[in-house]
């Protein structure tokens, strides 16, 4: 946390300056991009990189261990490429999970920490300072940099969770009769100036789904995928979506699925 | 009341450590409702009984966007048109200028929002309308000079029923049902009304 509390107030006023900016220059198309140009190849999420880094050692929890022995996937304690193989079936808990949720088991597995603790307040609210979750996250995402999306298809479980997806990406309810497809099955649409990726289709979902984790300008917090979807829930018009929930799995599994190949880029940036 | 908030709380950090023990590698025999209904808890006045379908919701859920058989279709269409309740009090038309502050504001219904608030149109969010407005979106056809179409009874009732219920000439259309679904109300909708067809409307500005 001590990392950031020097930076972030002084990037969120950057960032409200610029956005002033870019309103008045260019409304259509991107209007963050004179933020990006100021900001050149640094992304603020660094700082919150390197605080994950830093929780991922540390003794936490009752039994005083660290996360190294995490086991991701690529074996206990392998973060480098884990999360573009993600989300993924586990032999130990004989199910899917994604990064999210996976980071929570271990935390109550080798910490062992109460899960309704952690998932207390998984996310930042406005004018938070970050959360662990987000923190490791990032870190952990950052370890793929630049490696295909890869999540695997081979296990019957991986196979019905992408299945299960599809069925919830277009599955329409509440006062709106909103579906995820409402928003994200066309090419080249947009909610006011927000471009709305389709997700059905491998470049834009490749696109969408390698850049989070992002850091959110407008926040001035890093949010996670999982954040993603519960926010995007609550646009749809339904209850709050829980983290590392067999429906945000599904649906997760559903985007990187369809996205397979593209070159992780996250933590990204974000308006 | 802030023993009830904490009891809920804890209610709902109990739904979430279950949700948890129940997901997992049933998914093949799962039916997707019961699947979000476990990844969700109520939220605010937002309770788990926004996942329950309604039959058009139910045939509208798949990847083709439409309703696999003819009869079905056509019955949802029915329906829909039933639905429709046209101005008690006559008046198609009430105030362009709330009508254009109901078009714009994107509040209402979720968790986040207040509910004592009235809700909002969020015309803008899927169309375009007034040339003054640029952050409009594209999802639904642009809306300029709408008044242009004449203000004959065929038209004005084709909008009315547009807005209250548009399954009415598209089954499942993505637009909201804004009158049926009790998101606006009759004023409302005839404000709304005035606002795409009144001359002085900026909408109908050239
Ligand atoms: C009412 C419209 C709406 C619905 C319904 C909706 N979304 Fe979104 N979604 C958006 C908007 C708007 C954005 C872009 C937000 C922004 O730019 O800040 C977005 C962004 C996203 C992104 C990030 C894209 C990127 O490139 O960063 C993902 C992934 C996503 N949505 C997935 C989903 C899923 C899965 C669902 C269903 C659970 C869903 N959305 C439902 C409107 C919606
Ligand atoms: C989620 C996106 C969405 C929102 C929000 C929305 N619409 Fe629509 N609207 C559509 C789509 C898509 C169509 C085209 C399909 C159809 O006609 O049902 C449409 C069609 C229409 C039409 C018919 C256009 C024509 O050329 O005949 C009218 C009128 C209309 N909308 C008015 C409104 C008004 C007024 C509001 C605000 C209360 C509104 N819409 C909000 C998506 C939306």
């Amino acid at each position: 946390m001590s990392a950031k509390s020097g930076f972030v107030p002084l990037l969120r006023t950057l960032s409200v300056c610029s956005l002033l900016f870019a309103v008045a220059a260019e409304a259509q198309d991107d209007p963050f991009a004179e933020y990006r140009e100021m900001m050149g190849d640094d992304n603020p999420a660094i700082f919150v990189i390197e605080e994950g880094a830093e929780l991922w050692t540390k003794p936490q929890g009752p039994k005083q261990a660290s996360l190294e022995q995490c086991d991701l996937g690529l074996g206990a304690g392998v973060v480098k490429g884990a999360y573009a193989q993600l989300p993924r079936y586990f032999d130990d808990t004989r199910q899917v999970m994604d990064l999210e949720g996976r980071l929570i088991h271990c935390m109550v597995s080798l910490q062992g920490r109460d899960r309704s603790d952690i998932l207390r307040k998984p996310y930042s609210g406005t004018g938070d300072m970050g959360t662990e979750l987000e923190a490791l996250a990032s870190y952990v995402a950052d370890q793929s940099m630049g490696m295909p999306i890869a999540t695997p298809q081979d296990h019957p479980a991986e196979k019905a969770t992408y299945a299960m997806g599809k069925e919830l990406f277009f599955y329409r309810a509440g006062p709106y009769d909103f579906s995820c497809a409402t928003c994200h099955r066309q090419d080249e649409k947009r909610i006011r100036l927000q471009n709305l990726p389709n997700l059905t289709a491998h470049a834009n979902a490749g696109e969408a789904y390698s850049s989070w984790p992002a850091y959110r300008i407008s926040q001035g917090l890093v949010r996670t995928m999982g954040w993603r979807m519960q926010n995007c829930a609550k646009q749809q018009r339904l209850p709050q979506l829980l983290p590392g929930s067999e429906a945000v799995i599904s649906l997760i599994t559903y985007m990187s699925v369809n996205g397979s190949g593209t070159e992780m880029a996250a933590p990204g940036l974000k308006r | 009341m802030l023993k009830i908030k904490s009891l809920l709380a804890v209610a709902a950090v109990s739904v979430m450590v279950s949700a948890y023990a129940d997901s997992g590698l049933h998914s093949e025999t799962k039916a997707v409702e019961s699947v979000w209904r476990e990844s969700m808890v109520a939220k605010n006045h937002v309770g788990l009984d926004r996942l329950n379908q309604t039959a058009l919701q139910k045939a509208c859920s798949n990847a083709d966007d439409n309703v696999a058989s003819n009869a079905e279709r056509e019955q949802l269409r029915q329906a829909a048109t039933e639905s429709v309740v046209y101005p008690t009090d006559g008046k198609f038309f009430g105030d362009w200028q709330r009508g254009e502050a109901i078009a714009g504001n994107g509040k209402g219904m979720q968790w986040s929002d207040n509910p004592s608030d009235p809700n909002g149109g969020n015309c803008y969010a899927c169309h375009q309308m007034s040339p003054d407005e640029v952050a409009y979106g594209t999802v639904g056809p642009s809306l300029r000079n709408y008044g242009m179409r004449g203000t004959s009874q065929a038209m004005l009732k084709y909008t009315w029923a547009k807005i209250w219920n548009p399954q009415t000439y598209m089954v499942c259309s993505h637009m909201p049902r804004f009158g049926d679904a009790g998101i606006l109300d009759q004023q409302q909708i005839q404000d709304l009304m005035a606002y795409l067809f009144d001359p002085a409307s900026p909408v109908n500005r050239k």
